[in-house]
């Protein structure tokens, strides 16, 4: 406890390029940066395996092989090809981890629409796009924001993680003070950290609440 | 290191392989344990979250926050307790991860069990915890066992994080493969851990078929 009131208590860790602000920023950044690149990516492409149900295999090969790739090797490993002192290959790896958990949602979550729903759509003479994104989109809505949430804590966790190979953000933290054992600011680091995860995880179900259709969540009682 | 370097240098792994092999074990030991810890636990507490409603939001609503911490941040504030470099540091967090995956994965597969089982089962006579052992748990198991690939599967690859802190198994591999600029042990590192996770993977698919033979027979009749 003493080490935090060291680390939050010490006021040059609230200014300055090292700071707390400047470094959450930068972890809030980067991680968007990569989750926005990676929704760019895997969305449309979930959405259209989902709707023409061809290329599932693809879908379920991604998804375990992403489990199973362990990030901290997958960071260092790109960096050292594409070569040390820059900071946007770090996305790469970050990108790569964030897709198949909003793929695999995004192309359950259409998948598994009513056969019924979809019959009743195309017989109230919708086209096969207007399905897509007025009646399957919004059903699947709430799998796809879960993909969503399960990409933004992975990507905020591997951007912790990749300050060993020199990003910003709030890893530096931890990083810095395990090679300098200076605890304070490692706990502290590790506290900010998780503290972010946690506003994720509530800013995404809040998102929830607002975007999911109350039909779609039960929340609208039917009569 | 000039622009030469091959990915991997086949002669390095020959020579470093005992070491290899070493850290291998302990990669195994540090993310097997954690699973069957998570295992043993999530069955009574999925038990108990699936006769008591009740618990079941509570429950999983906790296991969401643990599951979306940052391992590396879990690892350093346990550090204070269990030490640096310890296995201990490593395993107490995944055996956690491991749990946020199987308790909802027993709770579901509880779930799963018809009612006219059920009731079949309880008018044949069978007692609250025969009914438990021999029909209620034999029809969870694939979906606990879905839930068990993707624990073990984590698991295998998130140990490679505690190198960070001095004790992750293969994960050392890219922390000496940085620090010299050397592809080749992470490129091993790499190979081994997903390696590892196919065949933990696998094993479990095997496991599952063994379980449930029921589903085969049905498949083939």
């Amino acid at each position: 406890m003493n080490w935090l009131v060291d680390f939050f208590g010490n006021r040059a860790n609230w200014s300055g390029s090292g700071g707390i602000p400047i470094r959450l920023l930068e972890h809030v950044e980067f991680s968007l940066a990569a989750l926005l690149l990676a929704m760019v990516i895997a969305i449309p492409l979930g959405l259209l395996i989902g709707h023409t149900r061809r290329g599932a295999v693809l879908v379920v090969v991604t998804a375990n092989a992403a489990r199973a790739l362990p990030t901290l090797g997958l960071v260092v490993l790109i960096v050292l090809l594409a070569g040390v002192g820059t900071t946007w290959p770090v996305l790469l790896p970050l990108v790569a981890l964030a897709i198949p958990p909003i793929l695999v949602n995004t192309y359950e979550g259409i998948r598994g629409v009513d056969e019924d729903l979809r019959d009743a759509a195309y017989g109230m003479g919708l086209r096969g796009r207007q399905v897509l994104l007025r009646v399957l989109v919004p059903v699947a809505l709430p799998l796809i924001l879960l993909g969503l949430r399960i990409a933004a804590i992975q990507v905020v966790a591997t951007a912790t993680v990749a300050a060993y190979v020199g990003l910003g953000g709030l890893g530096r933290y931890i990083i810095d003070g395990l090679a300098t054992k200076d605890f304070p600011s490692t706990i502290g680091g590790a506290v900010l950290v998780a503290a972010l995860a946690l506003v994720v995880q509530l800013a995404f179900s809040l998102l929830q609440r607002v975007l999911v259709s109350p039909g779609v969540s039960r929340r609208a009682r039917v009569r | 290191m000039g622009d030469t370097e091959p990915l991997v240098r086949w002669d390095w792994i020959g020579r470093n392989w005992p070491g290899i092999q070493q850290l291998l074990t302990d990669h195994i030991v540090m993310a097997l344990v954690p699973v069957v810890l998570g295992l043993v636990i999530a069955l009574p507490l999925g038990l108990a979250s699936a006769r008591w409603r009740v618990l079941y939001q509570p429950t999983v609503g906790l296991m969401n926050v643990v599951y979306s911490l940052p391992s590396l941040a879990v690892f350093i504030v346990l550090i204070p307790i269990t030490g640096l470099a310890e296995r201990t540091t490593v395993i107490i967090p995944l055996t956690f991860y491991s749990l946020a995956v199987l308790i909802p994965a027993v709770v579901d597969g509880l779930g799963a069990v018809p009612d006219s089982v059920r009731q079949s089962a309880v008018a044949m006579g069978f007692g609250p915890m025969r009914r438990l052992l021999q029909v209620d748990l034999p029809i969870a198991v694939p979906v606990v066992l879905a839930g068990l690939r993707v624990a073990t599967v984590s698991s295998i690859s998130l140990v490679s994080v505690g190198a960070l802190i001095g004790r992750g198994g293969l994960g050392y591999l890219f922390i000496d493969g940085w620090q010299r600029q050397f592809y080749t042990p992470i490129v091993v590192g790499i190979v081994l851990v997903v390696a590892l996770a196919v065949l933990a993977d696998g094993l479990i698919v095997l496991a599952q078929r063994l379980l449930t033979p029921w589903a085969r027979a049905r498949r083939t009749a």
